[in-house]
């Protein structure tokens, strides 16, 4: 079983540094994803963020750019889907421990009482 | 669960290192303009802060820094924040998170858009950091004493 995992193990790795060779280096301007326009025939905007980061926030940094601003309603999104996973940890967790605890203080009283 | 137990050299190491993390989470969060960083790092930074001394020290004394029923509402003030900048935009004649419209005298359009991008990613580690202690103390609920 250990040896199967281990075949299993590597295989993966040596697929995953196979598909890495076909990537692009980086900061490679010439690359599929930064040309102006699509495979499909699109017009693509990522050629638009590269060269107009600076100019329009005033940021060097272009990955902050592009997260606050240009795509700042996914942001919102993503911090939204952060406080709804911290509310319903706080009522799923604690409904339930109270449950438990309530239960066992009831079964505590009647051994008490007999 | 295991019982807390005291141990004064791991609260000494954690209380001299749990500033100086709280600080580098800062640092990530104000320096998100021209570094690799931003609110969601920065807040994990201080939520990791936090989280060290309520390890180190046990859930009572931690109670001092930072209290439970504080998680809940901060991260909802944080979620506030970023609508509330999209908000005073939208309000102030442009468009939902247009921060070239953001009411502040003596900046120019680009230098709006880079304080709106500050204000949103304070937000967004205000939320961050809350949450990330808040889902520890619901993880504790019903065990006090760890």
């Amino acid at each position: 079983m250990k040896i199967v995992n281990w075949i299993l193990f590597l295989s993966f790795g040596a697929l995953l540094i196979h598909a890495s060779m076909g990537l692009p280096n980086r900061g490679d301007a010439g690359a599929v994803m930064f040309r102006e326009r699509s495979p499909a025939g699109s017009p693509g905007a990522s050629s638009y963020y590269i060269r107009n980061a600076y100019r329009d926030a005033e940021t060097p940094n272009m990955v902050t750019v592009i997260l606050a601003d240009y795509r700042s309603y996914d942001t919102l999104g993503e911090e939204t889907v952060i406080m709804t996973a911290g509310l319903i940890c706080f009522l799923l967790l604690r409904k339930k421990r109270n449950d438990r605890d309530e239960k066992k203080a009831l079964k505590a009283g009647k051994d008490a009482q007999i | 669960m295991r019982k807390y137990k005291f141990n004064p050299i791991i609260l000494t190491v954690s209380g001299v290192v749990s500033p100086f993390i709280m600080l580098f989470g800062l640092y990530v969060v104000f320096h998100g303009h021209y570094s690799p960083g931003g609110g969601f790092q920065g807040g994990t930074l201080l939520a990791a802060s936090l989280l060290l001394i309520r390890l180190a020290a046990g859930f009572d004394i931690a109670q001092l820094q930072f209290k439970r029923i504080l998680g809940t509402p901060l991260g909802s003030i944080g979620v506030l924040v970023y609508f509330g900048t999209g908000f005073l935009a939208m309000i102030s004649g442009g468009e939902f998170l247009d921060y070239g419209f953001l009411p502040f005298a003596g900046l120019t359009g680009a230098g709006l858009r880079s304080l709106g991008i500050l204000m949103v990613e304070i937000g967004v580690g205000l939320a961050v950091m809350a949450i990330l202690v808040a889902i520890y103390d619901d993880l504790l609920e019903g065990y006090p004493n760890d």
